[in-house]
């Protein structure tokens, strides 16, 4: 069949073919395992360093809901027999012990997918992991501002117009405009007319009158020329033109509020870090810009950097509304609402100094929460029962706000007293369905 | 051995440094070909070698090896494992795929050196190629010329089916077939070949004629008379249904396809690409060893050659040789790494073996190979095996003990009431018969596969489709796979499905399993 002396060959270069073929499979699989790889990154969660929330992950999967069944054989039934290769000192008769684990024996036809009951690890990409783990999760009340209020307008730059306030003057425009008027109309310039008033003078000099004359009356005429013909001409003047577009509000600022007094433990330190994190991830993914603002309180309040917010000591009392003014104060100074969207939570043992909660639920009702797009309030356990103290006493902090609570439905608070419980909490306060306080 | 006498007349190399370019790639193939058509002897498919990259490669891995390929999750699934393979160094990538088409499609990587490529485009281009145009399972299973057209029409076809009835409902068909993918094989001839290019365009036909001839009318026309035939009538009728459904079937998909009670028309014809697709692949699965020896075998002769004519380099030759030996490595079975016979050793130490025999006998290899030791026409031996055998009957024909000797073979029987495995046979005379036999059944396919056979259809009462599985030394089914195949089945019969677990001597039944489609 083949031709003698040689067939028709092709090569073709494929690597300029669009790239990815396999991504619609890969969603498609994605989608099917969508349980187990939501277990599975919130399983990662819980063991992962919280500073790093926001990378791809590996998940590890089990095959249980992505398995493709077929028949085959079990393995533990029946008589089979095996050729193996690598006899090294067996001979006829010998017995060998039956090699446990489940490990193949000879002819494993293994089966090309590598199914079997072990667990399936793939890695997701960043944006993967965060669709799983932000998945019904949605900002509370963002319809309300994003539709109606975030749009603040601004000025932005739209071309030239031929009026305007001096102020937008475009001069690099009205003087090209005037250099191309003075060119193409030939109005002499300035180095020309100087040119001929010193040939004039050089002809006087000389004594040739005559020269001098018709010099004199070319220099006339230039000169007409050039005052008939403006420099400037109001025909040139152009101003810069300004548009006004509605920019919708992209910018949020988040408050972490957080209680360092002597009563926090660490571990308590370290549930409200997660919590702050999350939120932060969280809004980072909505926000083109998110600015977080650090307040620790004990029975003062500052604003500090997220390295002294987690991780200095502080000793003192508690007076929680410190923090409440310190928040007002910086979000009237430099987060005006208009432009930004801001979101506080606060993480908080639940001890107050006695006589302030009242002044807390005065100031959170009255003015904090009218400014916020969304309050939360993290109480957070030591992990050792607490919630069985929970329950048993509200914290001075919890039944203050428990006030504030059913008026404001922007305003949750709720429990965490264990790093298990930190997403379910989170996927509570965040989930589509809306949020009750 | 090699005629010292070529190296004379040796040009220069044909290439020298790692890199490859277009150029080459063609003087090398010319050069390949040369000595495969002339030296060799092979008969091939005409060539069309695609330049992928690693990414494309992994695509490629992940639709099953083919060039274009329906969507389907399961796809998602191999590229994700292939990938995470990959990335983490604990899988190389193959140097190419080759697919069994007219012309004979290779992809070869990017990343290859020049050498690899002179390699793969031996191994691929000629070794496969011979193979897939010559072996007679081959010729009777598969449509070279029609492949590419039918899965292109395929992948159409699950897109529009997607686009018209939803993903879900497409996934919940696909999945189903694939799970019976493995019994929606003809294993027998009685069956013409399918022409696939003739698939595509009955399948539109079909389509277009019962949209032109739809008619709502019928469909509301009260059946007049259907309920009251006599009950003898009736009892007669069924035997002859039946007959018609031609019962014992052990294609599972070939009888949904055709019978299923339920089934939508695109339905059925996703049940039916995935039955040809498998089909396709059915001579590859029993012909494994043999496809990759073959290939194997020419590649090595093909690249010794090359390096005797001068034609590649010293160090071309060892990065060559490096890369053949980890490639026919085969390791002990008490190896961490040994995961059954590797096909490239296997089927590369058998072919070496036979072109030895003929070429080059021993008197145990007169005595046990009298047709063909020191007949001399080694590449002549080896292409009627390569055309004439499968690896079940190639092992059984052509394992020598010599062979044997040197993998250093045995076998062991593992029988589930005893507590230990007994060794039945090592590499000594009383042996080599036993392990020769033995290993060609763990070829043998029928033998891996359980045998399954749809057996009944209770068409008087609830419809349930009853299967068989025929039991052979006492190896019943994996019972949680099982059940989740026969819930698969059931989507698709629409009504309940049993399975019968049959031993084969005695008739008697072991298991039962019983399936209610769902909801």
């Amino acid at each position: 069949m083949a031709p003698p002396g040689g067939q028709p060959m092709n090569i073709v270069d494929r690597r300029p073919n669009p790239k990815g073929k396999s991504l619609s499979n890969r969603q498609r699989f994605l989608g099917r395992a969508r349980a187990e790889v939501k277990s599975a990154v919130q399983e990662a969660l819980r063991k992962r360093k919280v500073a790093d929330v926001g990378q791809g992950e590996k998940v590890a999967i089990p095959t249980r809901g992505i398995a493709e069944p077929i028949f085959h054989h079990s393995r533990r039934t029946g008589r089979t027999e095996h050729v193996v290769p690598g006899n090294k000192e067996y001979v006829k008769g010998d017995e060998i012990p039956r090699p446990t684990g489940g490990e193949g024996r000879g002819g494993s036809q293994g089966s090309p997918d590598g199914s079997g009951e072990d667990a399936f690890e793939f890695t997701l990409s960043k944006e993967e992991f965060l669709d799983m783990f932000f998945e019904d999760l949605e900002l509370p009340d963002l319809v309300k501002k994003s539709l109606k209020e975030t749009f603040a307008v601004d000025l932005q730059r739209a071309g030239y117009q031929v009026t305007g306030s001096p102020a937008n003057l475009s001069i690099r425009r009205t003087m090209r405009n005037s250099m191309a008027r003075r060119i193409s109309l030939r109005r002499p310039k300035a180095w020309e007319l100087d040119a001929l008033r010193e040939a004039i003078d050089n002809a006087r000099a000389r004594g040739a009158e005559e020269e001098a004359e018709r010099l004199q009356r070319e220099l006339d005429r230039l000169e007409h020329r050039s005052k008939i013909i403006p420099y400037i001409d109001p025909l040139d003047v152009r101003y810069n033109r300004y548009e006004r577009v509605p920019r919708p509000n992209t910018e949020a600022v988040m408050f972490c509020l957080m209680d360092v007094s002597g009563s926090m433990t660490e571990a308590m330190k370290d549930l409200a870090k997660r919590f702050f994190m999350l939120l932060h991830v969280f809004l980072i993914r909505r926000y083109r810009h998110v600015d977080i603002v650090f307040i620790r309180h004990t029975s003062t309040a500052e604003e500090v950097d997220e390295e002294t917010f987690f991780y200095s000591r502080e000793t003192g009392g508690t007076v929680v509304s410190t923090a409440l003014e310190k928040m007002l104060e910086i979000a009237r100074a430099r987060y005006p609402t208009d432009r930004w969207n801001i979101y506080a939570a606060q993480a908080s043992d639940g001890d107050n100094y006695g006589a302030d909660s009242g002044r807390c639920v005065a100031l959170l009702g009255g003015e904090v929460l009218p400014l916020c797009q969304y309050f939360a309030y993290v109480e957070v356990g030591d992990g050792m029962g607490g919630s069985l103290t929970g329950l048993s006493r509200d914290s001075d902090l919890w039944r203050a706000y428990s006030e504030v609570a059913p008026v404001h439905p922007h305003f949750v608070m709720r429990r965490v007293n264990d790093p298990s419980q930190i997403f379910s909490v989170f996927h509570e306060l965040f989930s589509k369905g809306g949020i009750r306080a | 051995m090699p005629d010292s006498g070529l190296r004379l007349e040796a040009a220069t190399p044909i290439f020298t440094g790692p890199n490859w370019d277009f150029p080459s790639l063609r003087k090398v193939y010319d050069a390949i070909e040369r000595i495969a058509l002339d030296e060799l002897g092979l008969d091939v498919y005409p060539v069309q070698i695609e330049v992928i990259t690693s990414e494309q490669m992994l695509d490629a891995y992940a639709s099953v090896g083919l060039p274009l390929m329906y969507r389907h999750w399961s796809f998602g699934k191999r590229f994700a494992f292939h990938e995470t393979l990959y990335r983490r160094g604990l899988q190389g990538l193959a140097y190419e795929i080759v697919i069994n088409s007219n012309p004979c499609i290779c992809y070869i990587m990017e990343e290859n050196s020049m050498t690899m490529q002179t390699l793969v485009i031996a191994h691929a281009a000629f070794g496969h190629n011979h193979f897939f145009k010559n072996n007679y399972l081959f010729r009777q299973w598969t449509d070279a010329n029609g492949i590419l057209d039918y899965l292109s029409f395929a992948r159409d076809y699950v897109t529009k089916c997607e686009e018209r009835y939803g993903v879900e409902a497409v996934e919940r068909v696909l999945d189903a077939a694939h799970a019976l993918k493995d019994h929606g094989v003809n294993r027998y001839a009685h069956r013409s070949k399918p022409n696939l290019a003739e698939e595509q365009r009955r399948a539109e036909e079909w389509r277009a004629h019962s949209e032109a001839t739809f008619n709502d009318l019928w469909r509301t026309v009260p059946g007049a008379g259907k309920d009251k035939e006599d009950p003898d009538n009736a009892e007669a009728r069924l035997q002859e249904i039946k007959r018609d459904l031609g019962l014992p079937e052990e294609n599972l998909l070939y009888l949904i396809e055709k019978r299923a009670p339920r089934l939508e028309d695109w339905q059925r014809e996703l049940v039916r690409i995935v039955r040809l697709i498998a089909q396709y692949f059915y001579p590859q699965k029993q012909l494994q060893l043999m496809n990759e020896g073959c290939a194997t075998f020419v590649h090595y002769q093909i690249m010794r050659r090359l390096h005797d004519k001068g034609q590649i380099t010293e160090g071309s030759m060892l990065e060559f040789l490096h890369s053949h030996s980890s490639v026919v490595f085969q390791p002990d079975f008490d190896d961490p790494r040994f995961s059954g016979f590797n096909p490239y050793a296997l089927g590369f130490a058998m072919m070496s073996d036979i072109h030895r025999i003929c070429e080059d006998p021993t008197d145990e290899d007169r005595e046990w190979f009298p047709d063909i030791a020191g007949g001399g026409d080694g590449y002549g031996v080896l292409r009627h095996a390569w055309a004439n055998y499968r690896d079940e009957s190639f092992v059984l024909q052509y394992l020598s003990p010599a062979l044997i000797r040197r993998f250093r073979l045995f076998q062991v029987s593992d029988d589930s009431t005893k507590p230990a495995l007994r060794v039945e046979a090592i590499h000594d005379d009383f042996g080599y018969r036993k392990i020769r036999s033995a290993l060609s059944r763990q070829y043998d396919l029928s033998r891996r596969e359980p045998d399954i056979q749809v057996v009944d259809v209770d068409l008087r009462g609830d419809r349930c489709l009853v299967l068989a599985h025929y039991v052979h030394d006492g190896v019943l089914l994996e019972e949680k796979s099982s059940r989740a195949v026969l819930r698969h089945s059931a989507v698709l019969w629409g009504y309940s499905v049993k399975l019968l677990e049959i031993d084969a001597a005695t008739d008697k039944t072991l298991k039962t399993y019983e399936v209610a489609p769902p909801g």
